[in-house]
């Protein structure tokens, strides 16, 4: 009980810090940290509408902070989220592009599962370098980022460009019949639906089966998982391959709820984003939630901030900072607080 | 709370933050509550009427030297006129979040008209949220309104900035010693090659053994690889770059650094250059806006399609640098004059593409504002680089 105390704690003094630093970076560009706070609330969360703004931005975040997280927890520090959702996109298109015609309920679910295979397959790749050739995994995650959004700069002006596409070179669409649409009357979009679910399946998976179990044994000590047994070659390429398919699924929905094509915008920046949430959330997929949702509304307030107090839009991306910052370096507090510790000790 | 109040709050909401005066807001807001923000949700931008309310969203940074900076200073010049309201948000991308971002406008800043500037937040950002938002004129730089397929409260403008671009060829023709000059463009659409053929004839309309190179970076900002190819092309002897991405600095910069002219776009990049700067084509946007702020003022309807070159001053060429002999000046200043009284005819035929193909046959031509040309897939002679990736 006492740990769950401590591991709420501690996050929000981390937060509470990190306004109070971020309060006087304001202070020192002229504006009253008051105002701006109170912007950011009501850009972020202070209605229905700042509220549908927030959870827009967050469901694509979620997706791909599971490709870090997952990863992390088996020991590997992965970081091409932006290269699986990229892939994970453009073979979604692709299969859309090709089904289009046939009934949406199949080509929506075969646009799915192309997204989830191929995304899952690239990151699988970062796995299996590791496992069998030793290669570093984050130099070879980032470098397949590379890869893939130049493999969708070459297909969208070359072989599946759509000729009627003249300034903003595109795929051919995937229909309006297979777009995702809307929840209800709001605008968001079914992304949210699938990250939500997404999250708490991982959650599920990672702590309450003996797969995650045998996944953290093997993040935590290598040696010692293949010292008693763990199959470690299978468990990490599984992982890899999930994290993969989490994040190629949230390029499969931008493309099926937001573009309705491939084309450049697919690489939007959400990859990289979601290295940052999977940190602050401490890898947990549960944790993930809050905190896209957090790091959502701190870009939905950004135009805000613009608007009414005329701050540069890099102020939300310093406040990001800061909170990246001081979160990462709260993590040294776990364990070391006398208040927490005496407490565990009279229970 | 009744939809009276809550239009009240806003419109002292609205006034108070006409005024700058913020803590106002605050109490304001306050006394109307979350629940009365949260109901002005989709409420009609009338209420805005004394003030035109403009909103700008650019795809970078407001400072780039170039396409968002060009777009930023149009946006400060309708900002200063007293009976406008101007917002504007940078680096938006081309997601959901621009559709957010043109909401946000409209239920929080009563926008009234809206300057999506990138391309990608055309099809299908656009076209997707105008609609619902029918009170609302959505003016898009560049895309090509259609009035069978698209809403009747979207609109499209843009210049022919192929003029300026005629104008920086001329000059580069003058100046250049080694008659080799240097393109760097974004990706081979038709309105970056139709730059690249207007510099490259423009070049050899002054000296026909000049040649062009170009190479395509692949993205709209690649600072890096912008970098790398104005230095391997300055290794090659070419001696005037220029460039057609979103933020010329690198390429005007690294110019200047390796001792050869540039040509500018977008902005004016004479700041970064100040010795090897020659002239560069450039957007008027404030005088755009300003027409369009004006149209509303006085209830004029807005047309979906404008377009103009320097006759209309949508363009517009930056000044001459330093390096600029008074024989280029003489010439390029007359080919401008030509255009202004709309007597120049850039694709007049005979005209080949580079692979030896007659594009254009001898007696036919094409006035500035054919469609035809905004579908062009073809290099002039003369430049040396193939728009196949």
């Amino acid at each position: 009980m006492i740990r769950i105390f401590e591991s709420l704690f501690v996050p929000i003094a981390a937060l509470l810090i990190s306004l109070l630093l971020f309060a006087v970076f304001v202070s020192i560009a002229g504006v009253n940290p008051l105002e701006v706070f109170y912007s950011i609330y009501r850009g972020a969360f202070g209605s229905w509408f700042s509220w549908q703004n927030t959870l827009v931005r967050a469901a694509p975040l979620m997706l791909t902070a599971l490709c870090t997280a997952l990863a992390a927890r088996i020991g590997l520090i992965v970081i091409g989220n932006e290269g699986a959702m990229v892939v994970g996109g453009l073979c979604a298109a692709l299969v859309g592009i090709v089904l289009n015609g046939l009934a949406p309920f199949f080509v929506i679910t075969s646009m799915v599962v192309a997204g989830i295979i191929s995304g899952g397959l690239w990151i699988g790749i970062v796995g299996a370098l590791k496992y069998y050739r030793g290669v570093n995994e984050t130099i070879s995650s980032l470098l397949l980022n590379y890869i893939a959004i130049a493999v969708l700069n070459f297909l969208v002006v070359g072989p599946l460009r759509d000729p009627a596409t003249l300034n903003k070179p595109s795929s051919y669409p995937i229909g309006e019949a297979n777009m995702l649409g809307m929840i209800g009357d709001s605008s968001i979009h079914w992304g949210l639906i699938f990250g939500l679910m997404t999250c708490l399946l991982m959650w599920f998976l990672m702590k309450r089966t003996v797969f995650g179990f045998s996944v953290d044994i093997t993040g935590g000590n290598v040696r010692a998982a293949q010292i008693s047994g763990l199959p470690v070659g299978r468990l990490i390429l599984t992982t890899c391959f999930l994290g993969g398919a989490a994040a190629g699924l949230a390029g499969m929905l931008e493309i099926a709820a937001v573009q309705g094509r491939a084309n450049t915008s697919l690489n939007a920046g959400y990859g990289y984003a979601g290295i940052l949430v999977a940190f602050l959330a401490r890898h947990n997929p549960l944790a993930i939630i809050p905190v896209a949702i957090l790091l959502g509304g701190i870009r939905a307030s950004s135009g805000l901030l613009q608007r009414s107090h005329e701050l540069p839009d890099a102020t939300a991306l310093v406040l990001q900072g800061i909170i990246f910052v001081v979160i990462l370096a709260s993590e040294a507090f776990y364990g070391r607080i006398k208040w927490f510790k005496t407490k565990e000790a009279t229970t | 709370m009744s939809k009276d109040i809550t239009d009240k709050n806003v419109n002292a909401t609205i006034d108070a933050n006409f005024d700058g005066k913020r803590r106002q807001v605050l109490k304001g807001i306050a006394a109307a509550g979350i629940t009365g923000l949260a109901a002005s949700y989709g409420m009609s931008p009338a209420f805005a009427a004394k003030k035109v309310n403009m909103g700008f969203i650019y795809v970078g940074p407001r400072d780039d030297y170039g396409y968002n900076q060009a777009h930023y200073e149009g946006k400060t010049a309708v900002a200063a006129m007293d009976w406008v309201k101007a917002v504007d948000e940078e680096n938006v991308p081309e997601t959901i979040e621009v559709v957010k971002t043109m909401e946000s406008m409209i239920n929080l800043d009563g926008t009234q008209i809206l300057f999506p500037t990138s391309f990608g937040y055309f099809d299908p950002h656009i076209l997707k949220t105008a609609p619902k938002y029918p009170d609302v004129m959505f003016l898009h730089c560049g895309g090509l309104w259609d009035a069978n397929k698209h809403p009747k409260n979207v609109g499209s403008y843009f210049g022919y900035i192929d003029e300026p671009v005629y104008v920086s060829g001329i000059v580069a023709g003058h100046m250049s010693k080694t008659g080799k000059l240097g393109y760097i463009a974004a990706i081979p659409i038709p309105q970056v090659l139709r730059n690249i053929n207007n510099f490259t004839m423009a070049a050899r309309s002054v000296n026909p053994d000049i040649t062009t190179t170009v190479i395509f970076t692949g993205g709209w900002a690649n600072p890096v690889k912008e970098a790398e190819a104005a230095n391997a092309m300055v290794d090659q002897g070419i001696d005037v770059l220029t460039c057609h991405v979103d933020s010329p600095k690198v390429v005007v910069e690294t110019a200047e650094k390796r001792g050869v002219y540039s040509c500018g776009y977008h902005a004016n990049q004479m700041t970064l250059a100040p010795k090897g700067f020659l002239t560069g084509a450039e957007w008027n946007w404030s005088k755009v806006y300003t027409d369009y702020a004006e149209m509303i003022k006085t209830g004029k309807p807005i047309p979906n399609l404008v377009r103009g070159g320097f006759k209309e001053g949508i363009v517009k060429s930056s000044p001459y640098g330093p390096a600029v002999s008074e024989k280029a000046k003489k010439h390029a200043d007359e080919v401008r004059g030509k255009f202004t009284e709309g007597s120049m005819v850039v694709y007049k035929g005979p005209i080949k593409d580079n692979a030896g193909k007659t594009v254009i046959p001898a007696g036919k031509q094409y006035t500035q504002t054919d469609i035809w040309l905004e579908s062009m897939d073809w290099m002039v002679e003369g430049v040396i680089g193939t728009t196949k990736s």
